[in-house]
């Protein structure tokens, strides 16, 4: 297994997913498959290659720097759970 | 003939006629999908109210003279693009509680053309899976054969248009997700260029991969929709200004002198026999239209899944960290500080597949792993790409298999990863070099449909839709609908 539980908890963190004991336990199973079967990629010869940013090798456009968003705050927010006064409710982060 | 029996050309000449006005058409395929959609599994919203609306409004445009070039028509959208004021839920609990609060710039395009949206159409959880099992709502059935899978993550979009509940259906295509559920359904399916159909509100999963398409039952009804929903967007930064031509007109020509190149690697150990027969045989039915094949070869071949699966996954764990239960999607209850808030609504609220892949694409991203994975691989897919490149230099298309197999059982693959993520070994290619592709009805197997694969070169969906075209006039696969859905 290329993936132990401790690396997949640090992983877990960082992708901000809380994960059940029985999820750990498939994913050390499943994803040390994926990581094995992507390891190939090292056999390649890539000497000199440049990493490929875009299908098509264009670069970002640039658009004017006017305003073009009308303010639409309270249709979004329809969507959101705990909202308030216009703003975004979230548990307590400064005590 | 029935209209659900009919294409969407056949529909529009019918309406233009005044054979039938588009409330009848409209109300007579919600009908038949209250009648028969428990058997698939096909919708996640069926939009019924509004379909009948918007038909009413075609047929006033109509009879005023007016109306855009798909007035009237039927269609179903993949729930992976955001419809205003309607519930777009991308096959997720995550977004269950979704109302969109504006319209997909595709959605958009075909609703100015006077389309009628029939619903909101199943697909795999964010789209990432290829059998439809890893939706929320469930798998969708096959209409073939209801205990196989309809292909993914397009399996609603695909399963619809086969069992005629719609002529037509958008889908997405980031590894194969248009063009292996139309091969798995004997529907037609294109992946336009990257770049040529907007992203602007289609849920993005890896946004260097994704693009916008259609399924429909003929490369004539494709090029139709096609040419609508094509072209430049200022809403979507990647979206590339070109024109784009008369798809319609270019089909009608002859495939004479066609050059078509026959990849060797593509018919080797792990294309399923009787699939390979019938692919060849639809390629001797190019020739037989006047075309030429050529041997190309493209060595990296055999490096695109695993490139594929880094690459896609390592967008997906950026694109799908805006779920954070604050602004939209589920929230999970009771969360003891704004750290637990995020993690647990994100751990509730994504499933099984989502979670494998965000985390695969966290790992290969994360310090001390990028340049071993995520650098490799963007090093590996420049030289897949330039292998195509290589070979448009001598051929006008690429054809083989879409999948190597015709449609699984539900249930085969669903618990190995890497089994299932195979079956996109054809496909991935063309999403890795951003050209367009196509899958297209070449026959049956054991009673299920196979198709074939088109790939053209950047901006060449034109030679695709008119190679495929011409072959569907030489052929029948493409008519033939499943006994129980006649």
């Amino acid at each position: 297994m290329s993936l132990d539980k401790v690396k997949l908890q640090h992983i877990a963190m960082l992708a901000r997913l809380k994960l059940t004991d029985e999820e750990y336990a498939e994913s050390v199973e499943k994803l040390s498959k994926i990581v094995d079967f992507v390891d190939q990629l090292s056999q390649a010869d890539t000497t000199g290659v440049t990493p490929m940013a875009h299908p098509l090798d264009a670069v970002q456009r640039l658009r004017p720097d006017v305003v073009t968003e009308v303010d639409d705050r309270d249709r979004y927010q329809e969507n959101a759970a705990a909202v308030s006064a216009g703003l975004y409710l979230v548990p307590k982060v400064l005590e | 003939m029935e209209m659900h029996a009919q294409t969407l050309t056949e529909l529009a000449a019918g309406l233009e006629k005044g054979d039938f006005t588009s409330l009848e058409l409209t109300q007579a395929l919600l009908d038949r999908i209250a009648a028969h959609n428990d058997k698939l599994n096909a919708f996640i919203t069926v939009t019924a109210d509004e379909a009948l609306a918007a038909a009413t409004r075609a047929d006033t445009a109509r009879s005023k003279g007016g109306g855009g070039v798909l007035n009237g028509l039927p269609i179903i959208h993949k729930d992976i693009f955001c419809t205003r004021g309607i519930k777009t839920t991308c096959g997720s609990k995550m977004l269950d509680n979704f109302i969109s609060p504006y319209d997909a710039t595709v959605v958009e395009r075909l609703a100015d053309a006077g389309a009628v949206v029939l619903g909101k159409a199943n697909m795999d959880e964010f789209a990432m899976g290829s059998s439809n099992e890893t939706s929320y709502f469930g798998p969708v059935r096959n209409p073939w054969n209801l205990e196989c899978s309809p292909g993914g993550s397009s399996g609603g979009s695909s399963a619809s248009v086969a069992a005629r509940f719609a002529p037509a259906a958008t889908g997405t295509d980031t590894g194969g997700s248009i063009r292996q559920p139309a091969a798995l359904t004997g529907t037609v399916g294109i992946k336009p260029t990257y770049g040529r159909v907007s992203r602007y509100g289609m849920i993005a999963f890896a946004s260097s991969l994704d693009q916008a398409g259609v399924i429909t039952r003929s490369s004539e009804d494709a090029a139709r929709l096609l040419g609508v929903m094509a072209g430049f967007d200022e809403r979507d930064s990647t979206s590339i200004d070109q024109p784009v031509p008369d798809y319609l007109a270019g089909i009608a020509h002859s495939i004479k002198g066609l050059r078509v190149g026959i990849v060797r690697e593509h018919f080797d150990a792990g294309l399923e026999e009787e699939t390979g027969k019938k692919v060849k045989e639809a390629i001797a039915v190019l020739k037989a239209l006047g075309a030429t094949t050529v041997e190309v070869s493209l060595p990296n071949l055999n490096l695109s899944v695993p490139t594929y699966y880094v690459v896609a996954p390592a967008e997906c764990s950026s694109n799908l960290s805006r779920f954070d239960g604050v602004r939209f999607g589920y929230r999970a209850e009771n969360a003891e500080d704004l750290l637990d808030l995020y993690c647990r609504s994100r751990g509730e609220g994504f499933g099984d597949e989502v979670k494998r892949r965000i985390m695969t694409g966290t790992y290969v991203l994360s310090a001390g792993y990028y340049d071993a994975y995520y650098l490799k691989a963007q090093r590996v897919r420049k030289l897949i790409a330039d292998d195509f490149r290589k070979a448009f230099a001598e051929v006008d298309v690429i054809a083989g298999p879409t999948a190597p197999s015709p449609a699984f059982k539900l249930g085969d693959k669903v618990d190995d990863p890497i089994q299932m993520y195979l079956n996109d070994i054809y496909t991935i290619g063309a999403n890795l070099a951003g050209l367009p592709a196509m899958s297209v009805p070449c026959g049956f197997v054991d009673k299920l449909p196979v198709g074939l694969h088109l790939v053209g070169a950047h901006f060449d969906e034109e030679t695709l839709l008119r190679c495929a075209h011409q072959y569907q006039q030489e052929t029948d696969w493409h008519t033939a609908c499943p006994e129980a859905f006649k």
